[in-house]
Formats: structure tokens, C-alpha cells, sequence
């Protein structure tokens, strides 16, 4: 599978998911957001970084790239889209997908290791996490606490959108385990045609052993999976 | 033509940076205040002459753009 890395000044994971993806034995090259073609590829990540130097909002100018136009239209065309940490928040402010992340409940950039239960496997970005794992992956932001209106938090929750919660080593949904404040601990949503996703914490930093936890690996074999069971079988 | 547009953070949503304003307020001795919110100020300097077209515009650019309708409010005067 090929994936589409798109690469905005001042992104900084965008070489990271590339390095984590042909780890995974797949292909990844990198879309410049002036770019207003995605290439051709099966999938989208959106980076983490500080797009824009973060002015404004978090995501508030890269949303408006030419290559948004382009993610936009593949969305639509039900192509899968994620988005990682900055990622997340462009998404966010694109309307692609519900809510807003804005500053930590502390103040604090929160650089750690965390847990995350994941709330819904039936989708595209889950479909591979083994039952009643946790997943531990690290964060890296300050800018990561979800907020959504009762109304939208309500869809997600009815609509099983919220993908991954916050929780401790025991898999709890606790105050404690929450890092930033986010709403309900969310950590990560998709849209509800559920070709969309984003999440705070960084699974390009969790899929090679040595950095401590491959766990990161099972979103991405999601997606894979999911683009392998769409493309046609081949002619024997 | 100057215009500002003040961008608060809507009453519901958490406003950390307002709550830790207002704790070292109290804790410097300033009573009485119930609460703070922190936003922005941008002040915009216009060659328009038209004030209501400033305005249609700005209020567009303030919408889509300035501020985030999901988490803020925001308060447009042409001046």
C-alpha cells in the first residue's frame, strides 16, 4: 500500500510515519501542501508537527493548503484520512472531522507514554487491535485537550466515533489517566462515515521495538487491512 | 479605517489560562473578581472606505478563519 504523507512548513513527524510505514513493508511519500494532487496514493496521514508555527490556532492555516482541497475530495470519495497529533487538530479546524483541541487543562506540554482503550473496533483504524489490549503510545503537546459540545459528544458516543479514551495501566477511565483534560478522555474520534480519524497520541513513535512499544503498528495494519480488503483480488 | 476583533473562549469550554489568571490575581490581593478569560486582539488596519463592506468581510474572515466557532466567540468594531 502506498500512503501519502503531507508535509506543511514546520511539520515534524511527517518522517517518521514514512520511516514507520516502510517498516511495516508498505511505501510513503511525502506531499508538499502547495502540492493539489495526492499522487495517487491509498491513504492519507497528516502529520504531526506545528504547522504554521502553530499561529492563530492550532491547524487554523494549514487547513486552508491547497493539498487540504485534495484530502478533502479523497475524504469524500471515502478514501481513509488520518491524522496524528497536528494532524488531529487540522483535521479538526478542516470540519473533516467534529470538535476542537485546544490547550491542556494544566497548561503543560505533556511529553509521556500513555494507555489508550480503544472504544470501537468495528472501523477501519481498529479493525486490528486484539480485544481488551491497551495500547501504549506516546503523546508529545500542549494543545490536546478535546472539546465538543454536548450535542456533537452525544452523536459520537451514539455513533461509536470515539476510537480511543485515555485510561490507566488497568484499562480505567480515570481523571488521573486523562493528561490534558480532554472530554469523556477521548483521545482520538473518527468522522461518521468512519474513513476519517484522528488522535493525539503518536503511533509513528510506537512501532519499532526499540522505541519501546510496537503498539502504534496495530492503526496502521488497520488501515492496511482495510485497503487490502478493498482493492479487487487479482487474476490468478 | 482601523478594525479590532476580540476572540474570547466561549463560556463552556475550559479556559485554563483564564482560571490561572485569576488564581494569581487573588493570590497577589486583588479581591472581587469573579472571574477571568483570556482571549485575542487583533486590530486590523483597512484602506476600505466602506464600512459595511469592511464589516460583511471581517465578519467572513472572522467566521471562517479568525476565530474557531466551536470553542470562541469573537466581537467586530470598525472604527
Amino acid at each position: 500500500m502506498n500512503f501519502a504523507i503531507l508535509q506543511f512548513p514546520a511539520s515534524n513527524c511527517d518522517q517518521d510515519c514514512v520511516h514507520a510505514l516502510r517498516v511495516l513493508g508498505h511505501t510513503a511519500g511525502l506531499v508538499w501542501h502547495k502540492d493539489t494532487s495526492l499522487g495517487g496514493a491509498d491513504a492519507v496521514i497528516v502529520p504531526g508537527g506545528f504547522s504554521y508555527g502553530d499561529y492563530l490556532r492550532c491547524g487554523a492555516i494549514a487547513r486552508f493548503s491547497p493539498v487540504m482541497q485534495a484530502v478533502k475530495q479523497f475524504a469524500e470519495q471515502g478514501g481513509l484520512v488520518i491524522g496524528i497529533c497536528n494532524g488531529f487538530q487540522i483535521l479538526c479546524e478542516a470540519g473533516l472531522l467534529p470538535g476542537a483541541l485546544i490547550r491542556n487543562r494544566d497548561l503543560q506540554f505533556h511529553c509521556e507514554q500513555v494507555f489508550l482503550k480503544t472504544a470501537n473496533r468495528d472501523t477501519p483504524f481498529t479493525s486490528q487491535i486484539p480485544a481488551e489490549k491497551l495500547l501504549k503510545i506516546p503523546i508529545a503537546h500542549g494543545e490536546g485537550c478535546y472539546f465538543a459540545d454536548e450535542p456533537t459528544l452525544a452523536a459520537l458516543q451514539a455513533n461509536g466515533q470515539i476510537l480511543w479514551q485515555y485510561c490507566s495501566a488497568t484499562g480505567e477511565l480515570t481523571e488521573a489517566a486523562n493528561p490534558n483534560g480532554s472530554v469523556l478522555n477521548i483521545a482520538g474520534i473518527c468522522n461518521d462515515r468512519r474513513n476519517v480519524a484522528g488522535l493525539m497520541p503518536h503511533p509513528d513513535r510506537a512501532s519499532e521495538a526499540i522505541l519501546g512499544t510496537t503498539d502504534g503498528r496495530l492503526i496502521f495494519e488497520s488501515m492496511i487491512a482495510e485497503m487490502q480488503s478493498r482493492t479487487p483480488a487479482k487474476a490468478a | 479605517m482601523k478594525a479590532t476583533i476580540i476572540i474570547t473562549p466561549k463560556k463552556a469550554v475550559l479556559d485554563p489560562q483564564g482560571k490561572t489568571v485569576q488564581t494569581a490575581l487573588a493570590q497577589m490581593g486583588h479581591t472581587g473578581i469573579k472571574a477571568v478569560h483570556v482571549g485575542k486582539y487583533l486590530e486590523i488596519e483597512l484602506e476600505a472606505t466602506d464600512v459595511e463592506a469592511a464589516r460583511k468581510s471581517l465578519n467572513d474572515a472572522a467566521h471562517s478563519f479568525l476565530s474557531n466557532p466551536v470553542i470562541e466567540d469573537y466581537h467586530l468594531e470598525i472604527e
